[in-house]
């Protein structure tokens, strides 16, 4: 199928998608009330877009999720290579990083709400811990993926550890902590918009609790599209970075071609 | 034998010095602690028992439970059965994409109020919540294993005329089924998201509910145990999900190590 029609196909598809949610509730199939059609919805966007504080609010959300994904990207790293380039030290945390790594993020709200209230600090901690684990754990797959041949080269020609950082460990380690990253930045907006929603952190998630509990219906989907959107635009961004930035990798050279 | 037990004693040493560690350290540095938001670990320890008995198991526990396990297979064979669909029909993916895509980047738990509007706050609300949130993964990793199924392989068995349901069952569903599993995985993390965030957001029973009712209330040692347990069902889920992975894919596994090997 040619890339041409990939895309009209798909644009069919979106503007149908469009198209039944307006149907839906107008012909009555189901209850206005709680499914607004399209138009009302895009009504409704149209309003939060003339307000400023809708943009303060997307703007706080967009820095918790930053500022927690740098964190958290910034520990992984350094956590995932020290424990790489020290054998036992890996050997020696990988139980405990086994334990942690699957306790759900969610747990910590009740910590955050005593520690930070309703400030930005609750959303951090959670963002952090959830994302902290997908760098680290993308980080050691990657270093657990150095070529034997390589590594033994490196040794003879008694490369320093810093050289070793650079021409060993980066390159290989490279697309997984890219893979990494994307899964960490979708981690981090799913977990800043929950802090949002269920302890009232400043950003989106506030305001679509407000609209839910003031009855506002077609602003909370106007709200929610918002966030369905930032989603898909951090996904997307995320692959086309990974794109440039491997563009030298067998992974992305073999997708060109096709 | 001796050699082996030492060997496996060897490794149980390296598995466990850590976490004694850790735990030896939390309890010696909370042990004098007189602030309220941090108790000392023996004083959560002798709380835990007391709060999680027979009672709380069967009002909170069990129906968290039961919740997150009927969301999970819900959207698990919904997921797998729209992912072959669509996997299968080239026409069919190309106009979805960019929906689907959509609504894989919608953060699972904004669909909690949308599903309140019309089903109320009951157990019914909390399974949608939860079979929503977790289709998204498992629908697009099958359509991503689907697509990518050995070509040769499926002229192959066209040429062989082997009926539609078995090209299935042995070829698609086989090939398939790492990028299943990783759906899979993905959605099980979701869903216990989801199990506690729907009980935070409103209940009247469940685990998520209950440790927010803790930290109302400013039963902090009671909070903690609490988030000891979450801690713990989360741990225990993904270890069986290893388990029913490490069984489901055997032969995966050991065709990437017999080729890794090569």
């Amino acid at each position: 199928m040619s890339a041409a029609r990939r895309a009209g196909l798909g644009l069919c598809g979106l503007f149908g998608f469009l198209v039944l949610i307006e149907l839906l509730p107008r012909t009555g199939l189901v209850p206005s009330a709680y499914f607004p059609p399209t138009s009302r919805i895009a009504v409704a966007l149209w309003d939060q877009v003339l307000q400023g504080s809708f943009w303060s609010a997307l703007g706080d959300t967009l820095i918790a999720w930053g500022l927690g994904l740098l964190i958290a990207v910034a520990g992984g790293v350094v956590a995932g290579v020290l424990l790489a380039l020290v054998p036992w030290l890996r050997r020696f945390t990988a139980s405990t990083v086994e334990f942690l790594r699957p306790i759900p993020s969610v747990a910590l709200i009740p910590l955050a709400v005593l520690l930070y209230g309703t400030q930005i600090g609750s959303t951090l901690l959670l963002v952090v811990y959830a994302a902290f684990w997908q760098v680290l754990v993308q980080v050691l797959y990657g270093v657990g993926d150095i070529d034997p041949v390589a590594e033994e080269t490196a040794r003879s020609y008694r490369l320093g550890t810093w050289a070793r950082i650079r021409y060993l460990l980066w390159p290989t380690g490279l697309p997984y902590l890219m893979t990494g990253i994307r899964l960490a930045a979708a981690v981090a907006l799913i977990l800043a918009i929950t802090a949002e929603l269920v302890i009232g952190a400043p950003g989106l998630g506030v305001r679509i609790a407000v609209a839910q509990s003031s009855q506002a219906v077609p602003q909370m989907y106007a709200l929610i599209a918002v966030t369905g959107l930032l989603g898909l635009g951090i996904n997307l961004g995320a692959r086309a970075a990974e794109r440039r930035l491997l563009s030298w990798h067998q992974s992305v050279r073999g997708e060109a071609v096709v | 034998m001796g050699r082996v037990m030492r060997r496996i004693l060897v490794n149980v040493m390296w598995a466990l010095t850590l976490p004694a560690l850790l735990i030896a350290a939390w309890w010696l540095v909370s042990d004098d602690s007189t602030s309220i938001y941090s108790p000392p670990l023996r004083t959560i320890l002798r709380t835990f028992g007391p709060t999680w008995d027979g009672d709380r198991l069967t009002h909170d526990v069990v129906p968290s439970l039961l919740r997150l396990t009927a969301g999970y297979l819900l959207a698990a064979v919904a997921g797998i059965g729209l992912g072959l669909l669509v996997g299968l029909h080239a026409q069919l993916r190309a106009t979805l994409e960019p929906v689907l895509e959509f609504l894989r980047a919608l953060p699972p738990p904004v669909l909690v109020p949308i599903i309140m509007l019309f089903a109320g706050i009951g157990d019914t609300m909390k399974l949608i919540v939860i079979a929503s949130g977790c289709l998204w993964p498992v629908l697009l990793n099958t359509v991503e294993g689907v697509r990518a199924v050995d070509q040769v392989m499926i002229e192959t068995a066209r040429s062989y005329r082997l009926p539609a349901p078995a090209r299935l069952r042995h070829l698609v569903l086989p090939a398939a089924s790492p990028q299943i599993f990783a759906g899979l995985r993905q959605a099980l993390s979701i869903g216990i998201i989801l199990m506690v965030i729907s009980e935070m957001f409103a209940a009247s029973n469940g685990l998520g509910f209950a440790i927010v009712d803790f930290q109302r209330s400013f039963a902090i040692p009671e909070m903690w145990s609490g988030i000891l347990l979450l801690g713990l069902l989360g741990f225990v889920l993904s270890m069986l999900f290893q388990l029913v992975e490490r069984r489901a894919l055997a032969w995966y596994h050991g065709l990437r190590a017999s080729r890794r090997a090569s």
